[in-house]
């Protein structure tokens, strides 16, 4: 009796552990390594010597004992409800998703947002309903490229305004916050145009960020040749990077917003299917105006 | 051309009041826009009228009661600070 007691009872806890084990398995290997253990457990062991070297009162004294459990406590559920309370406004998950990149898939995007002329499949892999992580898929949109790209043409932008003898420490903010605007307008016009034709697509809000913020890699490569090789060379490779961006987003759009038969190449009739085409082609040619629009007053 | 954060807000407030006064029976009908013009058909195909429509009106039941709010703030503000 005892030994089928103890039996049953032993069979249980290696089931949880498998589970609970699984998820943080496929988690981790999907997108990131999990390093915050290691970091953690050092990190509470220089707290403690940090707080004894600042000259607390001794540990020794049990009323002190208790406050600093009770305070790391209290700390510890703030966090807790700071972190719930923050995923509930920015999903933090699903963010990290976006920012799974190493870096053969960045020089990959990259190569394919300046010549996208040669690629074929432009179709996102899914594994199990899920989108694959963008190191794994060249086609996933990511948000570390529109990131790195927007800082980038902020420090361009600086240096090209000092090139003109224009430059002063406030203009960078001035030039952040004006393109920053230009982006969250851009965002919601797409949305809004998006809701008004009632497209069924699963593209979400972050994915329209991340289209939009691909532009910045183009008007990089034109101010830079501008600044180095002069006001022709500025035009010419700003040039080309409109066309590129312009094909690269009808390509990566069509299988997104238009209806299966009309993302092959067949006519199909219809002005429901007309209105997507238009929004298709509005959208990525309002990406050429935008990057004209906020880099031409930086070459003079 | 210098937008700040804070001109999207104030463009955005001034958006939705402009939204929100559009009265249905005294404007709105006028145009063939009103309450019961809109919703035609139930198919899966509703059109972008009706969409704007839909749009328009759910803007103005949702977003009534924050606008008194946010509008208040406003005034109070631009009276302190200028």
């Amino acid at each position: 009796m005892d030994y089928t007691a103890t039996q049953s009872g032993f069979r249980q806890q290696p089931d949880m552990r498998l589970r609970n084990s699984s998820v943080d398995g496929t988690d981790g290997s999907q997108l990131f390594e999990d390093t915050s253990a290691a970091a953690s457990g050092s990190q509470t062991g220089n707290q403690q010597a940090g707080l004894q070297a600042a000259g607390f009162p001794s540990l020794s004294d049990p009323m002190s004992n208790l406050a600093m459990a009770y305070g790391s406590s209290l700390a510890s559920q703030g966090r807790e409800m700071v972190d719930k309370n923050l995923d509930r406004f920015i999903p933090i998950s699903k963010l990290k998703y976006y920012f799974a990149v190493d870096t053969v898939y960045v020089g990959k995007k990259l190569g394919l947002l300046v010549f996208p002329y040669m690629h074929e499949n432009w179709e996102v892999s899914y594994q199990q309903d899920t989108p694959v992580a963008p190191r794994f898929d060249v086609n996933a949109p990511d948000l570390y490229i529109p990131a790195m790209g927007f800082i980038t043409y902020i420090l361009v932008a600086g240096l090209a305004l000092g090139t003109q003898n224009k430059f002063s420490p406030e203009l960078l903010g001035v030039q952040a916050s004006s393109a920053l605007v230009w982006l969250i307008m851009e965002v919601l016009a797409v949305l809004l145009s998006l809701y008004l034709v009632t497209v069924n697509t699963d593209l979400t809000t972050i994915d329209l960020l991340a289209f939009s913020g691909y532009k910045y890699v183009g008007m990089i490569v034109g101010v830079v040749a501008g600044l180095l090789f002069g006001k022709p060379a500025y035009y010419l490779s700003l040039l080309w990077c409109c066309a590129a961006i312009f094909v690269f987003m009808i390509r990566t759009l069509r299988l997104k917003l238009l209806s299966e038969a009309a993302a092959e190449g067949r006519l199909v009739r219809g002005a429901r299917n007309q209105l997507r085409m238009y929004l298709t082609m509005s959208i990525a040619a309002a990406q050429p105006i935008f990057m004209y629009w906020l880099t031409y007053h930086l070459i003079r | 051309m210098a937008f700040t954060l804070y001109s999207l807000i104030q463009t955005a407030i001034l958006c939705i009041n402009a939204v929100a006064v559009l009265h249905e029976e005294r404007f709105l009908s006028k145009f063939g826009w009103g309450v019961d013009q809109g919703v035609g058909g139930f198919g899966d195909d509703p059109g972008v009228k009706a969409q704007i429509l839909t749009l328009i009106r759910s803007v103005r039941t949702v977003m009534r009661v924050p606008l008194i709010i946010v509008n208040a703030a406003c005034i109070v503000l631009l009276l302190l600070f200028g």
